[in-house]
């Protein structure tokens, strides 16, 4: 078997699922946290306790993902994170004030908890923009010019509207009563958008990029490829429907929300890296190119096949711990 | 007025990795602290230990949160602001910052919700194990990262090719000469922050009078480990010194400031040294001690700076740095053994007799802090000009950015981090002039309390 085909080919793998799991999971936590000054007082406290057990851990996985970047694929890592500085360095803020929220809205006393509650939202908003940002800068080949900065700035106001769903649909699961039907009203304004902007990037992808347009629009892939939208617009239509449907929402299915937009998520990654493969940076370096050492990556190898199962095996008990509704679990 | 941009990406990581440090300096050590609470009570039914886990816990979980962010951004900066490095030196690098992540960081972020959330949804063994994991999860994490650390300061088990590292032998890239020494050195360094927050935290509480029995029993656990573990430090330092002079001799000059190579070297206690006129002003000597303490032979001859010609660290900061950090190692040694004495003779538990020792301890209580500060400032300060010493420079790792870019996001970086440290030591201040009762009860009963006191207060 030639390792250095393959090994390149799994850290790539684990990369795309690593920031797979980073965006549902953290998604909710900044969707919630963008949701916060919507709600009452004691809203905003069971908010936080529906994220409270999860969002350290959650966050973990952006690391993962960047950190498998620069373990595998140091040259394309360093390509990146130069190109991206600005937003990078804008997000890393973003997350500190969101982060550092938990504990300050509060530990500093009363009088404090409406300021850190407004940094918690303004954090949340502002590593989501980012990211959203980074993304389409990403996806266009971090070349900078107009059309990609524009096109970079359309997922920067999209991704945000992805995550308000997610936290909306978390909340779902996790509140019941007023809290319970506000989800529902943020869910059902925020669904139009995030499905307009999903539109707006699958019709905008292909036009600012020739080569992701070769991908998908010639004969016999075309074809093979229509599952792809195809689902992604069912689970979309799925999320409308338990968003509007008393019955669904209010026999404790409201799970099924989260469930739709996981979907979405997975074919639209699948969709990213279909469009990427075999580049890293799209047009400018290919995984095989980008790799580091064989032998480094095997050392990595070994550990991430016996470390991942475990770290997977007990995110699962945390949340098995932690399940059914939010109750006030208190950081003070 | 025009900034060298690779200063500013020096003083960007500089700033950054400053701040990171402080909180994970205290978390590492405190976790292990935690977990002797948490087994105390466990096994005496104290309430006293019950409530001193609960209020260091939180606490605890402040720092973490602190920690785990400002983590992040370092992560990213070795990209944004060191990308040559990771070209060059990621084949080694890489992996030992992916085991920090899969064993280390999922083990911490996870079971930490357990710890802070999960005591009434896990059994009270399950509870104990997550405390045991989040401190493991710590201790690995200090440990691949100080691997990384002291392989950039003495690497070994590489090999070069077109400019590249390559691992030769894992074994010894991880466990490189300098490892043990720094791994020891600042595992220590955190139990004596931890040990000198818990004495300074507790002392202000009984001076304000909010103490209750913990308040003294987690006293007198710090002043426990300050006694035992200053003067430990005291000679693993000294082991970690006689390592540096093997392997970074140029470090060691300049943490002494001996500018000639000489038999005999004496020992500069203070003086102001002079890079331009290769000297220390009005330096205070003590006759042939350098030589003493870095050789252990009265004449034994020490390597000054003139023998690593373009190749010297500045020297002023590291002499300085070094000296802030061992002032406050003697400072740590003296207060230890004093307030064990107090704390433990007759356990006087007065704060009327204790005054001038409470008010040492609360002085004290961030010393840890700037002594890390400093023994990290002399460490990376002291390797340069080199990023992995003797083969990359720092200079040819940098990150081509304008200085613009580089000062405007310095600039809103120090002033996040100083309005988080206010923050965070305003708050550990207002958690410490809480009164010990709300704490020891149960959430409904503290629910009913303040239901009262709306209705005393309305």
């Amino acid at each position: 078997m030639d390792l250095g085909y393959w090994l390149p080919l799994f850290f790539a793998g684990a990369m795309g699922l690593a920031l797979l799991i980073y965006v549902i999971l953290d998604g909710y936590d900044l969707g919630i946290g963008m949701l916060l000054p919507f709600a009452s007082d004691d809203e905003k406290d069971v908010m936080v306790a529906a994220i409270g057990p999860f969002w350290d851990a959650n966050e973990t996985w952006i690391v993962l993902g960047v950190g498998i970047l620069l373990i595998a694929f140091p040259q394309a890592h360093s390509i990146v994170l130069t190109s991206l500085y600005l937003p990078v360095t804008l997000m890393l803020m973003g997350l500190i004030l969101r982060g550092v929220s938990f504990d300050f809205r509060v530990k500093a006393g009363d009088k404090h908890k409406a300021k850190w509650n407004r940094l918690f939202a303004f954090g949340s908003l502002v590593a989501s923009v980012c990211q959203g940002w980074m993304l389409g800068a990403f996806v266009t080949g971090l070349t900078g010019d107009a059309t990609s900065t524009l096109f970079a700035a359309l997922i920067a106001v999209a991704l945000p509207s992805l995550y308000i769903m997610l936290g909306a649909a978390w909340l779902l699961i996790k509140t019941e009563g007023e809290l319970f039907n506000k989800a529902v009203r943020w869910g059902r304004m925020a669904v139009w958008p995030m499905g307009g902007f999903l539109l707006l990037i699958s019709i905008a992808t292909p036009l600012v990029s020739s080569a992701i347009a070769d991908k998908w629009f010639t004969l016999p892939n075309a074809i093979g490829l229509m599952p792809i939208p195809l689902a992604t617009a069912l689970a979309y239509a799925g999320l409308i429907w338990v968003f509007n449907s008393k019955q669904i929402l209010h026999n404790g299915y409201g799970w099924l929300a989260f469930v739709a937009l996981m979907v979405v998520c997975v074919l639209a990654s699948i969709g990213l890296a279909y469009s990427l493969f075999p580049d890293i940076v799209l047009g400018r370096i290919s995984i095989w190119e980008a790799a580091s050492a064989t032998e480094s990556l095997l050392f990595t190898f070994w550990g991430a096949i016996i470390a991942l199962p475990m770290i997977l095996g007990y995110t699962i008990f945390i949340y098995r711990v932690f399940r059914g509704k939010a109750t006030h679990l208190s950081y003070e | 007025m025009e900034f060298d941009p690779f200063l500013l990406a020096r003083l960007q990581f500089a700033a950054n990795i400053s701040f990171h440090i402080l909180f994970p300096t205290i978390t590492i050590g405190l976790c292990w602290v935690l977990f002797y609470f948490r087994l105390r009570y466990t096994f005496s039914g104290d309430k006293a230990w019950e409530y001193a886990y609960f209020f260091w816990v939180k606490i605890f979980a402040l720092s973490f949160a602190l920690g785990v962010v400002s983590g992040i951004t370092m992560s990213f900066q070795f990209g944004t602001n060191w990308p040559g490095f990771m070209e060059r030196a990621g084949n080694i690098a890489g992996p030992l910052l992916g085991y920090e992540v899969l064993t280390a960081f999922f083990l911490e972020a996870s079971f930490l919700g357990i710890m802070l959330f999960g005591k009434d949804r896990v059994s009270n063994r399950t509870h104990l194990i997550a405390t045991v994991l989040v401190a493991v999860g710590t201790s690995f994490s200090a440990f691949w990262i100080l691997s990384l650390n002291s392989w950039m300061q003495t690497p070994t088990g590489y090999r070069i090719e077109e400019g590249v590292f390559f691992v030769e032998s894992w074994w010894e890239v991880i466990f490189n000469p300098s490892f043990p020494y720094r791994l020891a050195h600042m595992f220590n360094a955190s139990l004596l922050t931890a040990a000198f927050l818990i004495m300074g935290v507790s002392a202000w509480r009984a001076m304000r009078g909010v103490d209750g029995p913990a308040t003294w029993k987690v006293m007198r656990t710090g002043a426990l480990m300050a006694a035992v573990l200053a003067p430990l430090q005291v000679w693993i330092g000294d082991l970690h010194g006689l390592n540096t002079l093997e392997h970074q001799p140029a470090k060691i000059a300049a943490m002494e400031g001996i500018w000639e190579t000489e038999k005999g070297a004496p020992l500069t206690l203070f003086g102001f040294p002079d890079e331009e006129a290769k000297t220390t002003h009005m330096a205070i000597k003590v006759p042939n001690l350098a030589s003493l303490v870095l050789t252990h032979e009265w004449d034994g001859e020490v390597l000054g700076l003139n023998e690593f010609e373009g190749e010297t660290p500045p020297v002023a900061p590291v002499f300085w740095a070094f000296r802030v950090m061992v002032g406050i190692g003697m400072l740590m040694v003296l207060v230890g053994w004093w307030s064990a004495w107090r704390l433990f003779r007759n356990r006087d538990e007065n704060r009327e007799t204790q005054t001038w020792l409470l008010r040492a301890l609360s002085v004290m209580t961030f010393s840890g802090w700037i002594a890390v500060l400093a023994g990290w400032y002399v460490t990376e300060i002291g390797r340069q000009p080199w990023v992995v010493d003797g083969l990359l420079r720092t200079a040819d790792v940098v990150a081509d950015h304008s200085s613009a870019t580089v000062a405007g996001t310095l600039f809103g970086y120090v002033l996040l981090y100083l309005f988080l440290l206010v923050s965070y030591i305003a708050t550990l201040r207002h958690m410490a002039t809480k009164p010990a009762r709300s704490l020891t009860l149960t959430p409904q009963q503290r629910a009913m309390n303040d239901a009262e006191t709306a209705e005393g207060e309305a």
